[in-house]
């Protein structure tokens, strides 16, 4: 491939474009297969057995009533389990030992003709067990609490820098604040489902997961297997919120009953119940906060000590103190991460893991500041922007913060937010406005391959195993395959989701269409380059995911400014958000219309944490308790009373990538001319969601009804 | 979940001999509180008897004024009945302020009252529950009480009926019509739920086999002027913290008569006695109103996660009576 060819500037055409999603019409009919509902010949259906001790020994089991049902075909448990190659990963050592380290852990199964008499069975097996006491309460004065090696995924665990103890004393104000934030599990609308074939000395899932390859890269060698005797198809997954970043111990159990019974295809679907101790979950965070700052409210000393759990059978980090690091200038910062190893169920990904506790905690002490000194929230964070990257030095690819505060202001009506508390009642709610910034790093992982190939039916293959997870990625695939052969969508014939396809990197850190977007560009080029604009049928190419030298020479985040209206009222207590506006620098958008789900969706999220998501952990047992979606209102999200209104609008950068910007800035112009500045642009030789141009987004949610009104 | 059997009843006497000669036998209203304590293994009957298809699904105007509602009217339907909505709108709004559209088309009258508690631990089966398992001891009591009960516990449960229809029609005195093997016969819904007691388990008066036919509201003109107001953590889908509901006569300044009940304090729906007593004959102002939410609250006892329900009760009954104050004097 020439160079000339490989950095040829694209022709925008399907790139920005509201196109409806692709598989949409299939979902809505309910003709798209997700893992549960793939059709495979005569299953069997699998339900666990799991500890109801949270520490000890299984001392034995009895399984004969179980067995004895009409319909059970097996019963696996750590005395007849098939054996798995590696126990370095203590939450995938799924039936391997008599250990329980949770309460809720499987200790075994039942496969049975229907999932009725699976679940009735699981029921009858009787265990006991030497009980060890556990510990399951997250509090600050531990004694044990211990630094990690580093945190989630590959960050430092503590920073120095200056001297903030001095810059503290001196400090004209000082905030001394301990903020906590609750478990939290992410829980998907779609459970976490498995259909395990073992036949012929390979195995088979379908699976519900963020990356067909991922879960096939971590379980082919625990179960013995070379990856071509593994497949892994997820082509529709309803949700994941990073709980099906990474397989879970329901992946194996699947799998080990798949080979209990060859031939057999194997179902497990966890019940939402399950979906508390055996998925992931966000753990909670004991924040302690000292900010100094001279009297014009520019932070002299940041330090954020963060103590939080994992599991004492296998460590998850949480970066929450990461997003300090950047979010605001200081020349003096501190920050560190203190573990306490219980005997909880194991913490993994949630919904941004790190920023979304870290930045909660960094927002609530920046308005705390901002109270302290006398000044508008909104001024004090643009006093204490930081023009580069505190950390590493390196210029921001783009930041833009502090437009995203501005124009949502104004967006908003900010200006008639008054901040004495209590100032404003109307009919019976106190009024009031916030804000908060918001910051994601962005990634882009390497590894990832594409093919394309030119069919009989004169279109283009597209293949890659990435994955859906109702985000929109069959169809931002799609639009940015079309532009990178030159052809229209109709043209594309995208595929996903199958280990059979070329390696694809995980749907997680908001790093999918930007890593999977640049191979498929990479793999464009190739195609063009060996085969021309008229390729004959058959023809093929295909190339990874390319290096992108701006990352070295740029600091590349994300950024947002959030706002609410937040009504509490007079008599009860109640509170209520009736507005959300967001307005976010974020780079190209691919398509607006998935691109606004995501906005609202990350928004509703944070209005769910703040208000409703808490999950109650009864120390005395060492699980949620308040595990029922049917239950009081604890774990559920605010979706059913809000509904989106408004939004989107792309505009892009004057240093922006060839091809195309004109048309789109254009179109930007014409319906958003009081769009916020365009902010300093890296150029980046591949066309993704990088940091080439950058893109204000606004989204906004109004509640559906009046604040008090009836459901 | 365990293999049942199910039938679907033609009569209400066929109906109530096919549950009451079977020990595990259950009727099947809506089926939105029995078949998800059935998944989740909280009950286990070996038979359904389906009453939907009975007769009893009309809301009739008696000759004395009241009202007649049969226990198979829908939730969805009984809150739009122009009868209920006009005479008696507290049962209205209290309807329509529980669970979701679906569910409250799926919902019975009589299934509705006969729900059960929302404990946590009540629907975990693998924590202790006296309710669901005698005797095993209240994991409640020491553990997550933000739901639970501040008025008529007892040391052996803690948990709370969370039905919102049942308040207003406790406030509405509504008798209950029940049909046993022995024929029928009427118990007060201020005595159809009980106390926890010592027996927890048992969540009403209502014996095995004993079928709910109607419930029947008496007149109450003064009704017409009444309110159901329902404090929660989210405008939609979410059960009570608690609830109030009310009707306030008043002329002249005056509280002639008051009926005020309350949600998500007690194992029933509770009728502020005191309360009404307090008002009777008071001034309608916020300082009785306050005086008469002491003393029905006098008597509260809060437990380690739920000491927010007295003040919230106070400040929403206030708020209650103040509204329906200020209805009355134009
Ligand atoms: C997600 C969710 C949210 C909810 N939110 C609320 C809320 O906010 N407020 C609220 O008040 N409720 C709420 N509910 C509860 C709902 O109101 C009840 O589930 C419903 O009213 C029960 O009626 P049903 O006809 O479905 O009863 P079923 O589930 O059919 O029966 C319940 C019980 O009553 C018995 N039964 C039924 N009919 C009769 C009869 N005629 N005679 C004798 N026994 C009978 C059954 O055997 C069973 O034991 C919610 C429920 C869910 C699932
Ligand atoms: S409060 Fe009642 S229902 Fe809840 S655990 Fe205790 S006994 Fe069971």
């Amino acid at each position: 491939m020439s160079t000339s060819l490989a950095n040829a500037p694209l022709e925008i055409r399907a790139i920005g474009l509201p196109l409806e999603r692709i598989e949409g019409r299939a979902k809505v009919t309910g003709t798209a297969p997700y893992a549960y509902e793939q059709t495979v010949a005569d299953p069997l259906y699998l339900h666990p057995v799991q500890a109801t001790i949270a520490r000890g020994k299984i001392a034995s089991i009895d399984s004969a009533a179980a067995k004895a049902l009409p319909g059970v075909v097996a019963i696996i448990t750590h005395e007849n389990a098939p054996r798995l190659a590696s126990d370095k990963d203590k939450e995938l050592w799924v039936l391997q030992s008599d250990a329980v380290g949770f309460r809720g852990q499987f200790i075994g199964a039942v496969i049975a003709q229907t999932p009725e008499v699976a679940r009735q069975a699981a029921s009858l097996v009787r265990v006991t067990y030497a009980e060890q006491p556990h510990e399951a309460e997250l509090r600050a004065d531990r004694s044990d609490l211990y630094a990690p090696k580093q945190v989630n995924p590959d960050y430092p665990t503590d920073t120095d820098e200056g001297d903030v103890e001095a810059a503290l004393k001196a400090a004209a104000v000082t905030i001394d604040q301990t903020y906590s934030t609750p478990w939290e599990n992410n829980n998907p609308m779609e459970p976490h489902t498995t259909v395990a074939t073992w036949g012929d000395g390979k195995l088979t899932l379908y699976d519900s997961t963020q990356g067909a390859h991922s879960v096939r890269t971590m379980l082919a060698p625990l179960f013995g297997l070379k990856p071509e005797q593994m497949r892994v198809i997820a082509p529709h997954v309803g949700g994941g919120f990073g709980s099906k970043g990474t397989p879970h111990a329901h992946d194996v159990l699947a799998g080990l009953a798949a080979q209990a019974v060859p031939g057999r295809p194997v179902k497990l679907a966890l019940t939402r119940q399950q979906m508390f101790s055996l998925a992931g979950y966000r753990t909670p965070t004991i924040q302690h906060f000292r900010l100094g700052a001279d009297r014009e409210g520019r932070l002299t000393a940041i330090v954020h000590e963060v103590i939080e759990q994992t599991s004492r059978i296998k460590e998850f980090a949480e970066q929450t103190a990461v997003p300090t690091r950047l979010l605001y200038a200081s020349p003096n910062r501190r920050t560190s991460h203190r573990l306490a190893a219980l005997d909880v169920p194991v913490p993994s990904w949630m919904r941004a893991p790190g920023e979304t506790p870290g930045v909660c905690g960094n927002e609530m002490a920046m308005d705390e500041l901002a109270v302290a000194c006398g000044l508008d929230p909104i001024e004090l964070r643009i006093r204490n922007d930081p023009p580069v990257d505190p950390e590493s030095g390196k210029p921001w690819s783009g930041r833009n913060l502090v437009g995203c505060l501005r124009e949502g202001a104004r967006r908003f009506g900010w200006d008639q937010r008054d901040p004495a508390p209590r100032s404003r009642e109307r009919d019976g709610w106190l009024v009031g406005l916030g804000v908060a910034s918001s910051t994601y790093p962005r990634y882009a992982m390497p590894g990832s391959v594409a093919s394309i190939r030119y069919g009989a039916d004169r279109r283009y293959a597209v293949r890659i195993g990435a994955a859906d997870i109702g985000t929109g990625t069959w169809t931002a695939l799609t639009q940015i395959a079309a532009d990178a052969l030159g052809c229209p969508v109709e043209a594309i014939r995208m595929e996903i989701g199958d280990t059979d396809q070329p390696n694809a990197t995980v749907e997680g850190g908001s790093s999918g269409i930007t890593s999977w977007g640049t191979t498929i560009v990479a793999a464009a080029r190739a195609f063009r380059a060996e085969h021309g604009d008229a390729p004959r049928e058959g023809a093929e190419a295909s190339a990874g995911m390319p290096e992108n030298p701006d990352e070295k020479r740029f600091a590349m985040h994300s950024f947002g400014a959030q706002f609410a209206e937040v009504r509490v009222n007079v008599d009860t207590g109640e509170i209520r958000v009736p507005r959300m506006l967001g307005v976010f620098s974020v780079g190209r958008i691919i398509n607006p219309r998935t691109a606004r789900s995501q906005f609202i969706g990350g928004m509703t999220m944070g209005l769910s944490m703040a208000l409703h998501e808490e999950s109650v952990m009864d120390p005395r047992f060492g699980h949620v308790v308040t595990q029922d979606r049917r239950a009081p209102a604890d774990a559920r999200r605010a979706g059913p009373a809000l509904e989106p209104d408004g939004f989107a609008r792309d505009r892009r950068d004057r240093h922006c990538r060839r091809g195309g910007g004109d048309r789109q800035r254009r179109l930007a112009r014409h319906r958003n001319p009081r769009a916020p500045p365009a902010d300093h642009a890296g150029q980046g030789p591949v066309l993704s969601a990088n940091t080439a141009t950058r893109s204000s987004v606004i989204g906004r949610l109004r509640a559906a009804r009046p604040a008090s009104d009836n459901s | 979940m365990n293999p049942f059997a199910y039938e679907r009843a033609s009569n209400a006497a066929g109906a109530v001999a096919a549950v009451a000669g079977h020990p595990g036998a259950a009727f099947l209203g809506g089926g939105t509180n029995l078949v998800d304590h059935m998944r989740l293994g909280v009950a286990s009957p070996d038979l359904l008897v389906d009453i939907t298809k009975l007769p009893f699904d009309r809301v009739e105007e008696l000759p004395s004024g009241g009202v007649r509602i049969g226990a198979g009217v829908r939730n969805s339907d009984l809150a739009a009945d122009q009868l209920i909505r006009s005479r008696y709108p507290m049962l209205s709004q209290a309807l329509l302020s529980g669970a979701s559209g679906q569910l409250r088309n799926l919902a019975t009258t009589g299934g509705n009252l006969l729900q059960r508690t929302r404990c946590v631990y009540f629907q975990d089966v693998t924590t202790p529950c006296n309710k669901r398992e005698p005797g095993t001891g209240c994991s409640a009591i020491g553990g997550y009480t933000r739901y639970h009960a501040i008025l008529g516990a007892s040391e052996h449960c803690v948990a709370v009926h969370p039905s919102d229809m049942a308040v207003a029609m406790v406030a509405l005195d509504a008798t209950v019509v029940v049909l046993g093997r022995l024929g029928e016969r009427r118990v007060k819904l201020v005595e159809f739920h009980r106390l926890p007691g010592d027996d927890p388990w048992q969540d009403t008066v209502l014996g095995h086999g004993e079928l709910i036919v109607a419930v029947e509201l008496p007149a109450l003109p003064f009704a017409t002027r009444s309110a159901y107001r329902k404090v929660r953590d989210r405008a939609s889908f979410a059960f009570a913290l608690v609830s109030v509901a009310a009707a306030l006569d008043v002329e002249g300044g005056t509280v002639r008569d008051a009926r005020v009940a309350l949600g998500g304090v007690a194992h029933k729906p509770w009728r502020a006695t005191q309360a009404e007593a307090a008002l009777r004959g008071a001034p309608a102002t916020a300082e009785s109103f306050r005086r008469a939410a002491d003393a029905e609250l006098a008597a509260a006892r809060p437990l380690d996660g739920n000491a927010y329900k007295i003040p919230m009760v106070r400040n929403t009954m206030v708020a209650v009576l103040r509204d329906l104050s200020a209805e009355a004097t134009p």
